[in-house]
């Protein structure tokens, strides 16, 4: 007996396995950040004062913007699959990647900004939420990044021997990039403008 | 799903207008926050247009808008964990005894 | 079929090759993906973790039974820093107690319920040929493995392992030795372990249910599973948050859990400060209290399968046992603050917490009422999974019913933090689901294993348990009512009030050591029946009706030759006019 589900959807809960379970996944996630979400409204709430200003608006927008453009770019390389179209996937593919990287670039120049300042996550709750939350944030960034780097790379294969398979994980990879847009879309204004 | 090439044309255009939405949005967002609101009202008004960026995202790029009953259930059921664990503990604080 | 894949009973020779081809010896045996072999590596290693998770009780027994005695025999083995001259250290019976408390929950029972029943049992109950996510199995068991590891070498760190509780409530746990930092890792993998885990569970069983197989006609067990992998997807990252805060706390100089002008030995800490110790409560808790239910689940899952096929009668009451689970799974995540009544919460909150915590013990009770009614006129066969799973039931009622002045906030003022608590907890998850899961091995067994334990050796393990569990448990209740606190380290001998309670510590003590004696015949029967016991004559010696007694016993790679359909409900026992006791859930109507 074969593993079903893996490619075709099974009928009744119109999914196949993978979709599922990056589902289920990005439900953890939403609780582990939901957890440090907690952390933060608690840690100010109880604060008696709280900085404004510390943080880079402008790096931060920058970053915004590059991160959402990332997951068009993303979305874009999974529909250019599905219109069979292997040459767009793999520029939008790539075009994520980079994005990706210059979100993390931008970072690594904020961080050290902070850094040199003496603002490390030991200076007050505020850094040390802020670069808690940034950090796991940009963790799972570069987790994006090694998954999309094996899919441009030895994971390419899948799409000449099964390509609904390889459009399946392709999928999949975007649920997870648009997930870490959508923290960051929240993190954004929490951390730089409230 | 989407493997007819007219939908996911049709999609693509749904892409680009839901990217266009999400840059306007973060402009305003940067925009309100130069007003300095009292501070209740500039998380409500944070959270609301982060809320509305982030139903896009979902609706639209992870295609939640036209997913599965299974997977709106799971989410559902998340959502009121995440805000259980958001806010209970600083319900807790504030109604902490004092000395 | 021929690949067998359990310990030790390697099929016939490999002179014939089938579709698949031949994995090596490693691949076969230590990094298969095949769900029965990571369920009985999972099994394997959680028993051999509860054993030593017992073995650290035992000597803490000691102890609390003669504070200040040498240990006996093994005395000198601890060291210098840990029991000088064989006479126990107050740091060493705290790693002790953290430790305990830690490997029992997360690295013997867990595993072995979820990551061993669940692995092996529930594949075979559904009809499918292994998980949905192979691969990921077996990478959620070698995660587990490495946390488990560190978990051990952490006694070996300078100052010993962690010593601030299971729980490692901070600022004491964030100022504690480099134990607790490999407390903080090892959990972590654990905990990415269990999330591994819990996405293949729910997965396979929405995913991979044979044709028939609706979700009302799914064994017990089999929804067990179902809720506790939820409990486990959702609480749990809270508390991986959580420690990398407190990991963070340690290392980075952050200030998540350390308020400011906390003073250490005297001396102000110079970190900043501003931190909130009851926020590591809170997180912790959060996951916490679910991970309680994780713990009965699939208890509960295992007695419901073993009573109905020794009453031969169905379960009474599936529906609402269903509904139930869901209802308690739900309910579990609301009432985490009844662990933090004397944390200074106020009345509202503390309202709250009470009320969503009585709500939740409702549920239970159906669950255990059901379980008691299917009793009813039944012809009871009392083979040892049947005597383990009857003896979990007035257990699991004592630890119920203990529960419910701690959940109240009045009561819970006097009783918290004294040894009651720890006699509820103990009955639930010890005479509780340790039984169960016992009762579960000596059912499941010829399933894995083509062969039956002893059935002498399983009855003497019974009686020999469940006398001395009750003597173990049952004085802590006397002891906390009279006020003995837990974690002391001399077993509360300074206290005035605690002296007329002192002399069932020796009680205690005795029943604990006799208890451990009474496991022997446990081991050498599991081991010695892999190759000795008595063969099954056929796949379904215990005549079950669910899918799992289908297969061949072992089942081999992909389980099924053809994909089983499911024709009726889970315990169609002694069903009118039928032609046997039981009709199987996968054997069609008769012409």
């Amino acid at each position: 007996m074969e593993i079903p589900y893996i490619v075709e959807a099974r009928p009744d809960t119109g999914l196949h396995n993978g979709k599922l379970g990056i589902w289920l996944f990005l439900a953890s996630e939403v609780m582990l950040f939901g957890a440090l979400f907690s952390t933060y409204i608690l840690l100010r709430v109880g604060a008696s004062e709280w900085p404004h200003g510390d943080l880079s608006v402008l790096l931060g927008t920058i970053n915004t913007i590059i991160l959402i453009a990332s997951s068009v770019t993303m979305v874009m390389a999974w529909a250019s699959l599905k219109l069979n179209d292997w040459g767009k996937h793999r520029l939008y593919l790539a075009l994520t990647f980079v994005l990706a990287l210059v979100f993390l670039v931008n970072k690594y120049f904020e961080y050290s900004e902070h850094l040199t300042k003496g603002e490390g996550p030991w200076h007050s709750t505020f850094f040390a939420i802020y670069f808690t939350l940034t950090g796991l944030h940009g963790l799972h960034i570069v987790g994006g990044m090694v998954v999309m780097a094996y899919f441009l790379g030895p994971g390419a294969k899948l799409w000449k021997k099964n390509p609904d398979q390889f459009a399946n994980r392709i999928e999949a990879t975007g649920l997870y990039w648009h997930f870490v847009d959508l923290v960051w879309i929240f993190l954004f204004p929490v951390l730089y403008l409230l | 799903m989407h493997s007819d090439p007219a939908e996911v044309r049709k999609s693509v255009r749904s892409y680009i207008t839901v990217f266009v939405m999400l840059m306007v949005f973060t402009i305003i967002t940067v925009g309100v926050s130069r007003f300095h609101f009292a501070v209740p009202l500039a998380i409500t008004v944070a959270l609301i247009i982060a809320a509305m960026k982030g139903s896009m995202v979902a609706g639209v790029f992870m295609h939640l808008s036209h997913e599965r009953q299974l997977i709106y259930g799971t989410l559902l059921l998340t959502a009121a964990f995440f805000f259980m664990l958001l806010f209970l503990p600083v319900l807790a604080y504030m109604d902490r005894v004092r000395y | 079929m021929d690949n067998a894949t359990t310990l030790g009973t390697v099929a016939h020779g490999h002179a014939h090759e089938h579709a698949h081809e031949e994995l090596g010896w490693w691949r076969t045996y230590v990094f298969s993906v095949d769900h029965k072999v990571i369920g009985i590596q999972y099994a394997v290693t959680g028993l051999t973790f509860l054993l030593f998770g017992f073995t650290l009780m035992m000597i803490m027994r000691w102890q609390l039974a003669y504070p200040g005695r040498p240990i006996p025999l093994i005395g000198t083995w601890f060291g210098q820093d840990k029991a000088p001259g064989g006479i126990m250290l107050p740091e060493f019976y705290n790693q002790l107690g953290a430790m305990h408390g830690t490997i029992m929950v997360f690295l013997g029972v867990v595993p072995l319920a979820v990551g061993g029943f669940g692995n092996f049992v529930m594949p075979l109950q559904i009809g499918a040929p292994d998980m949905a996510f192979p691969k990921i199995n077996m990478m959620s068991y070698w995660v587990y493995f490495i946390g488990g590891v560190v978990m051990l070498l952490s006694f070996f760190a300078p100052g010993g392992a962690a010593q601030s509780g299971w729980t490692s409530y901070t600022p004491l746990s964030v100022i504690a030795t480099s134990g607790q930092t490999w407390w903080l890792f090892g959990m972590i993998f654990l905990i990415t372990s269990s999330l591994l885990g819990s996405i293949n569970f729910i997965v396979t069983i929405i995913q991979l249910r044979a044709k028939g197989l609706n979700y009302m006609r799914l064994p017990f067990f089999v929804w067990a599973q179902f809720v506790t992998s939820f409990l486990l997807l959702l609480a749990f990252p809270p508390l991986e948050a959580a420690g990398v805060l407190q990991l963070m706390d340690r290392l980075a100089g952050t200030s998540f859990f350390e308020p400011s002008g906390l003073v250490v030995s005297g001396k102000v800490l110079t970190n900043a400060g501003g931190g909130n110790p009851l926020l590591w409560q809170h997180l912790f808790w959060f996951l916490a209290h679910p991970e309680v239910y994780v713990l009965i689940l699939p208890a509960m899952g295992i007695v419901a399968e073993v009573i109905a096929n020794n009453t031969r009668k169905p379960l009474w009451g599936y529906k609402a046992m269903v509904y139930s689970l869901i209802f308690l799974g739900f309910m579990s995540f609301f009432v985490w603050a009844h662990h933090m009544f004397m944390t200074g919460m106020g009345t509202a909150m503390s309202a709250f917490f009470q009320t969503t915590t009585m709500i939740i013990s409702i549920p239970s009770v159906v669950i255990l009422t059901s379980l008691l009614l299917s009793l009813w006129g039944a012809s009871i066969r009392f083979t040892t999974p049947m005597l383990f799973a009857l003896a979990f039931l007035p257990m699991f009622g004592i630890g119920g019913l203990t529960g419910l002045p701690l959940g109240l906030a009045p009561p819970d003022i006097h009783l918290h933090d004294t040894y009651y608590v720890i006699g509820h907890f103990h009955y639930v998850v010890a005479p509780g689901t340790i039984l169960a899961l016992f009762a579960g091995i000596y059912y499941w067994y010829p399933k894995a294993t083509g062969r039956m334990m002893n059935d002498m050796l399983g009855r003497i393990h019974f009686w020999g348990t469940f006398v001395c569990i009750n003597l173990v448990f049952m004085p802590m209740f006397i002891q906390g009512l009279g006020g003995m606190n837990r974690r002391m380290y001399d077993g509360g001998m300074q206290y005035a009030h605690n002296q007329s309670l002192l002399k069932w510590n020796v009680v205690i003590g005795m029943a604990a050591w006799t208890m451990g004696l009474f496991q022997l015949p446990f081991i050498v029967n599991f081991l010695w029946s892999i190759k000795h016991g008595k063969r099954v004559e056929n796949d379904n010696p215990w005549q079950a009706t669910t899918v799992e007694w289908s297969a061949p016993s072992p089942p081999g790679h992909g389980n099924f030759a053809i994909a089983p359909v499911v024709y009726r409900g889970p315990y169609e026992y002694s069903v009118p006019g039928a032609p046997k006791d039981f009709s199987p859930q996968f054997e069609p109507e008769r012409a």
